[in-house]
């Protein structure tokens, strides 16, 4: 059945031109664009049963592509599914989403990498691209069978959740993913320099007594490999990386011509470790208009949805991520959506599971930093569109005639709140709960089907 | 639960500010507030003094003593403060309990709850457990220790103890010297003692302090020392922390004996001290490590005041969350 969607705001990140037009959408693939205003009485030549979507005033993007999310399944539906995860990315604007191996078995074998993608292809909400794991069970001893996975559909390799620490097992990894050409996304940590963590390692947790993760555990895990990826000429993508160190690390080895990528996410950029203080943190921002601000004093001290790997920064960090994104050396905005069970969550703060989920919140968060003048709408829909799709190798994700009808529509002024209750993913571990944000996905289409529309 | 009517027996204690639903650590209370809690301890103390150490404000309380971690001088002072109150005291350790049958720390509080506390006085060694107690308790919490975080009581105990022997709390110069990166007891008694308008200094080998930005960023006036002696002339309150042994064995110290030379508490650096100077140690104390048994027997030691002290403190305190709760 076709869809119109009318008198939007067009975003084409491949020319970054916005423009006013309307799209039309038929067998999940973009039929027709149509520049400017819709004239009210214009007959446009559509099928009788066509959809119209009113997209006035609103935004008209791609659809957005995630490289680094944790869907749990198998082993940890409690947590998270393939399908609730995916129509969780659907409520946050997500069509593609890249899902990480620390499930339970890890995927590292032919069997999970088919089950992840069958189960995708089943609920249909987002194309979901396997990570399968580099060493087996993510252990970090031995490489799993990474040509068969790669085979079988895995679009890289990664044991997200930790390291591989051994450095010369992670020289093997990088020299098979160069052969595969696919890339290895790198959990980069020193774990005996983060041994035992509760959070950031700074004023905070000085002052909360947690045991600190310094900003050295993950600078000295991102030098130590992309030494490696020189040494062996492979590439290397660094995850979540949250540190101003590391963001430097990064910038000096793509001016010498590593190939290396890093992401940046949402709640590195937006949330501090002052967050784990909550309402005792008196240096809270009390403005509070909804999508220029957020604000931890709603929250309790030691509020383990705070809690997530690598830690939330001090707020320098926090400009330097954001900086990285701003001028290339992080090459996109991935969520690490990490959903958790209440049972991973109550508990003493240092023994919580870490991961914020993100995936329903990334976009609002984002434009808070667009409504605050420090990234421009155009810069954002880049970093969650077509860069991303660059790092998998594929081509623009612009809404051309032709392409495939991945569209998220966005209205930029939707003021709401975030409720446990109201988010499709099972997991409901945001330090955002009852924040009151600006800006929502509210129609994503996935290859020209309606998986998400807001009331 | 009503409040009981107090009795004609309790002395003058002050109410002003009777808001408080818990303890948690010293960071939310005014100079003002402790003031107050210190002056309640002083009735208090003339309490435990009489024949009949008893008193009914607490009558008709339950107070439940929810141990995580061992201890023996602040679970005895506790049930000493409830029963010298007139409440009904219970004890639960997390060995022979629940706890061992992987019962989660909200569950056990809720069960707790179900049994009908008023007030819980929870050690644990995980940072910030009582906050999460807190959340899941309708009654109130005091942290009595928790993980390297806080231990309020210990700090009020240790004001108290101060104000008695040297008469005030404003301008003094205080040392705090040992294991100052792992200690609730440091970071709490940091709270009170400069909000009480007192000179803090930290003295320890760097490895046991952290890094003096993380400090100072919260504390601007707190000073860091390395040199035990250069400070010792100017310290009016000398104050030993426990040095746990698995510290040397985790590297961060070379040998107890190198530590001791440099920063134990002796007799020689006793002697150095201004004449009205007092050494305290929270305790439990290693003898012959970071204090010398002549040092700790020496009539500059209040070692044993805290400890008597501690339950006038904690009565002060279980007097205060009598009153009514407010959020």
């Amino acid at each position: 059945m076709p869809t119109l969607l009318t008198n939007g705001t067009i975003i084409d990140p491949d020319t970054r031109q916005m423009s006013i037009g309307s799209i039309l959408v038929d067998n999940g693939v973009v039929t027709a664009r149509f520049d400017g205003l819709l004239p009210a009485d214009a007959t446009v030549r559509t099928a009788p049963d066509t959809t119209v979507v009113d997209a006035t005033h609103k935004l008209i993007s791609p659809g957005f592509i995630d490289p680094h999310v944790h869907l749990r399944e198998p082993g940890e539906e409690h947590k998270e599914t393939i399908a609730t995860g995916t129509r969780a990315a659907a409520a946050g604007g997500y069509t593609v989403v890249a899902c990480m191996p620390n499930t339970r078995p890890a995927s590292d074998s032919v069997a999970v990498v088919q089950h992840i993608r069958t189960a995708a292809r089943r609920a249909g909400f987002a194309e979901v691209l396997p990570i399968a794991a580099a060493t087996i069970g993510r252990a970090g001893k031995e490489l799993s069978p990474m040509r068969e996975l790669v085979d079988a559909g895995a679009i890289g390799f990664s044991d997200d959740g930790v390291p591989v620490s051994d450095p010369a097992v992670m020289r093997n990894v990088f020299e098979y993913v160069k052969m595969l050409a696919v890339p290895y996304f790198g959990h980069c940590e020193e774990m005996t320099l983060s041994n035992g963590w509760g959070m950031h390692e700074g004023a905070v947790s000085n002052r909360l007594g947690l045991p600190g993760y310094p900003s050295a555990a993950e600078e000295v895990g991102i030098a130590r490999d992309i030494a490696l990826a020189e040494l062996t000429n492979s590439r290397l993508h660094v995850c979540h990386v949250s540190t101003a160190g590391g963001v430097a690390l990064i910038r000096a080895a793509k001016a010498r011509g590593v190939n290396v990528t890093g992401e940046a996410s949402p709640h590195h950029m937006t949330l501090s470790d002052r967050w784990v203080l909550g309402w005792l943190d008196e240096h809270a921002d009390a403005r509070n208009e909804p999508g220029m601000s957020l604000n931890p004093t709603t929250r309790p001290p030691y509020d383990t949805s705070t809690r997530v790997s690598p830690p939330l920064r001090s707020e320098a960090d926090c400009v330097a991520v954001l900086q990285g994104l701003l001028d290339g050396t992080l090459d996109f905005v991935a969520t690490d959506h990490a959903p958790h069970s209440r049972v991973d969550k109550e508990v003493e703060y240092r023994l919580a599971m870490a991961g914020i989920t993100g995936i329903e919140t990334a976009l609002a968060s984002m434009l808070m930093l667009v409504n605050q003048g420090r990234i421009s709408l155009m810069d954002l829909i880049v970093r969650m569109t077509d860069a991303p799709a660059a790092f998998l190798g594929r081509g623009t994700t612009a809404l051309r005639v032709g392409a495939r009808a991945d569209i998220t529509v966005i209205d930029p002024q939707l003021v709401w709140t975030v409720e446990a209750s109201k988010l499709f993913s099972l997991g409901k571990n945001t330090p955002l709960l009852g924040q009151k944000m600006r800006g929502k996905a509210v129609l994503t289409m996935y290859k020209g089907n309606i998986t998400h529309q807001e009331a | 639960m009503t409040m009981p009517a107090v009795s004609p027996f309790v002395p003058w204690i002050p109410t002003a500010n009777r808001k408080r639903r818990h303890v948690l650590d010293l960071d939310d209370f005014s100079a003002a507030e402790i003031i107050d809690v210190l002056d309640a301890a002083t009735s208090m103390k003339e309490v435990l003094g009489r024949s009949v150490p008893q008193v009914p404000i607490l009558r008709g309380r339950t107070v439940v003593n929810v141990f995580y971690e061992e201890s023996t001088r602040t679970r005895m002072s506790f049930e000493l403060a409830a029963r010298t109150l007139s409440a009904s005291i219970m004890s639960m350790t997390a060995k022979g309990s629940s706890v061992e049958k992987g019962e989660s720390l909200i569950d056990t509080i809720r069960t707790i709850q179900a049994l009908g506390a008023d007030i819980i006085v929870i050690r644990h060694g995980e940072s910030g457990a009582p906050y999460l107690a807190a959340q899941h308790f309708k009654g109130s919490i005091i942290n009595a220790g928790d993980g390297r975080h806080a231990h309020p009581s210990q700090a009020l105990l240790d004001l108290f103890t101060i104000r008695e022997r040297l008469g005030a709390l404003q301008g003094l110069n205080v040392t705090i010297v040992g294991d100052i990166l792992h200690s609730r007891v440091a970071r709490s008694n940091i709270w009170g003692m400069l909000r009480c308008g007192m000179q803090v200094t930290l003295c320890a080998p760097s490895t046991l302090i952290g890094d003096v930005r993380m400090w100072q960023e919260t504390f601007p006036t707190l000073k860091i020392s390395y040199d035990l002696d250069a400070i010792i002339p100017a310290t009016d309150v000398l104050m030993g922390l426990r040095l746990q042994k698995e510290r040397m064995h985790a590297g961060l110290l070379p040998t107890l004996r190198e530590y001791s030379t440099y920063f134990g508490i002796s007799q020689a650096r006793i002697d150095k001290l201004p004449d009205h100077a007092i050494v305290m140690h929270p305790g439990p104390m290693n003898e012959g490590v970071e204090i010398m048994p002549e040092a700790a027997d020496s009539p500059r030691s209040v070692i044993e005041a805290q400890v008597t002290n501690g339950v006038a403190v904690r009565m002060a305190l279980l007097y205060r969350l009598s009153g009514e709760a407010t959020i």
